[in-house]
């Protein structure tokens, strides 16, 4: 026998498996994949958000796609406050600047970078937010500054309607 | 399989016996050759055959009356409390039942600790075993998410984020198990499909189990290979199974105890209360039974590790008898093996304990030491016991200390051979 010959037989057996495992794959993604969000969860992405009604020093919790959003209003001494870290203190580096374009307003998710549970409002080493699940602190500009969580609280995409109302998403 | 052929006694039996050999094998698992010398600890895989059934069986129930949608799942359980006849008794024998069947499979795995049942020829029963557990662990995690209560909500959201660890796909993947952009409506509705999936994936891997089991047959306390049948075994029946149904008595009295005298003490009160997106519970904690992963995830101080340290933790398990190196199973024979064992047993308990801790301070502390011993365990103190320890001289046969018997082999082996 010459088995280091290619026969005709052996590609028809590397055909037959390659058809096979694209028919499988074409098979089996469907069923994968209609576990991601559907159509109906994907068209909730955006919410209008009145905050007239927040005072200085004052947060509110609003919910978009299923997750708490915080919206606080900063005061002065909490602005000057996140914007005085030195960024070489930070786990995750990133300017308050950054963060809040506008200073007065902080708009990001409540959602612990850690494993996903809500933050306490004015706790914690750094006067900001706090993860009573396993102990991350984050500052007034949702920095991580001690703990298990890897990243700053995330910062959602946002937009100022007019001087009363934003948009999230 | 027995070793002799078995022929059904009536004409019909034999005639289906040929088509399908099915009295063959309820022959073989009455006549089935079992060590006369196994004590109440090898009692635990008959009760945990009981609490798998048990679990079917409520499950079954609590299916034709819970409703698995976020917005009516958390009153249709209270539904099943109130107004279901006898849904109190059914919901709350499921939920302790949990804990029950974690509380015999914890005892079955650190019995075959002690006796090495996980040692050769058994290393297949064995990783049989750790798949089952961890299905169990699925199962009991996803069964705690469908009253949709806070502990529900949270512990799913925590437990599914351990994903979100994994480099480059975690978000990915999260985003995928939730079917949405949080633990919502389609969480809770594929987590129900699993929850009933699961039980039969476990019972067709328990078939296996018992399979593999029955073809070396039972370790026993001395942990020595014996000859299948000799006067070192009984058959099954009626020997092991009124054993195994007298402690299966005592184990549903404690049973009992739970769900009619205390059935809430291994609950927590935050899961009456209806699931929230935007409040976390104070103290999120696991089930008792999850504990000590917990702890060890808490340890790391990094979210990837932590999560890597707490699944090795259980896997770990899968290599254990080629991590054990020593070629005496039963720790009766390895005194300082012995030792190490029991200290193992209470780092477990420690790590389940600093589990329910809050993760500062000292707990943390103690946690992290518990966590480094737990893996030096398996990792050094086990591999290296096999060539250092000194092992008490292991007899010949069950019979051989209780009857006596020289520890000399030609004069025991002549003795044998009188007796027989």
């Amino acid at each position: 026998m010459s088995e280091k010959k290619t026969k005709r037989r052996d590609f028809l057996f590397t055909a037959t498996y390659a058809v096979g495992a694209v028919g499988v794959g074409a098979t089996i993604w469907p069923m994968i994949d209609q576990m991601n969000p559907d159509a109906s969860v994907k068209a909730l992405a955006s919410t209008e958000v009145d905050v007239s009604a927040v005072d200085p020093g004052k947060t509110i919790t609003v919910l978009w796609r299923g997750k708490p959003v915080f919206i606080r209003r900063r005061t002065q001494d909490e602005i000057a406050e996140a914007r005085s870290v030195n960024l070489e203190d930070l786990k995750h580096p990133e300017k308050d600047e950054d963060r809040a374009t506008n200073p007065e307003w902080l708009v990001m998710l409540g959602v612990c970078t850690h494993l996903g549970c809500v933050p306490l409002d004015q706790k914690g080493e750094y006067n900001g937010w706090f993860c009573p699940c396993h102990g991350s602190h984050y500052d007034i500009s949702g920095r991580i500054r001690k703990g298990p969580a890897p990243t700053n609280m995330e910062i959602p995409k946002y937009e100022f309607v007019n001087a009363n109302t934003i948009k999230i998403g | 399989m027995s070793d002799h052929e078995y022929t059904p006694k009536s004409k019909f039996g034999k005639w289906f016996n040929d088509r399908l050999p099915l009295l063959t094998l309820a022959n073989h698992l009455t006549d089935y050759p079992t060590p006369k010398n196994l004590n109440y600890w090898w009692t635990f895989g008959g009760i945990l055959t009981f609490c798998l059934i048990t679990q079917i069986v409520t499950g079954l129930v609590l299916a034709m009356h819970y409703i698995a949608h976020a917005d009516m799942a958390f009153d249709s359980v209270e539904h099943i409390m109130r107004d279901v006849n006898y849904g109190w008794l059914i919901r709350y024998i499921h939920a302790n039942g949990a804990s029950m069947f974690f509380l015999a499979v914890y005892i079955h795995i650190f019995r075959s600790l002690f006796y090495g049942s996980y040692k050769a020829p058994r290393e297949i029963i064995w990783i049989i075993g750790i798949i089952i557990y961890l299905l169990m662990m699925a199962a009991a995690f996803l069964g705690y998410v469908l009253p949709w209560g806070q502990m529900s909500f949270w512990g799913a959201t925590v437990i599914t984020n351990l994903f979100s660890a994994i480099p480059l796909v975690g978000e990915g993947i999260v985003t995928w198990l939730w079917g949405g952009y949080s633990v919502d409506n389609p969480t809770l509705t594929r987590f129900f499909t699993l929850h009933y999936l699961i039980p039969f994936l476990i019972l067709g891997l328990v078939v296996l189990h018992i399979w593999a089991l029955h073809v070396p047959g039972n370790n026993n306390p001395v942990g020595i290979d014996i000859k299948k049948p000799s006067k070192d075994t009984v058959p099954f029946h009626p020997y092991i199974v009124i054993k195994d149904g007298f402690a299966l008595l005592m184990f549903m009295i404690v049973f009992a105890f739970f769900v009619f005298y205390t059935p809430n003490i291994l609950g927590h009160a935050d899961n009456y209360i209806e699931a929230n997106p935007l409040v976390t519970p104070a103290h999120i904690v696991p089930e008792w039974y999850l504990l000590p992963f917990y702890a060890i995830l808490r340890s790391v101080p990094d979210k990837l590790l932590g999560v890597v340290a707490m699944l090795s933790a259980i896997l770990i398990l899968a290599a254990l008898p080629w991590l054990d190196t020593s070629k005496i199973r039963s720790a009766v024979f390895r005194p300082l093996y012995r030792q190490f064992y029991w200290i193992l047993v209470a780092d477990v308990l420690i790590l389940g304990y600093v589990g329910a801790m809050p993760a500062e301070g000292l707990y943390l502390l103690v946690a992290r030491v518990a966590t480094a011993y737990y893996f030096l365990h398996f990792l050094v103190v086990l591999p290296l016991l096999g060539w250092k320890e000194k092992t008490l001289p292991i007899p010949l046969s069950i019979t051989e200390p209780i009857l006596g018997g020289s520890p000399n082999l030609a004069t025991a082996k002549s003795k044998e051979s009188l007796k027989n």
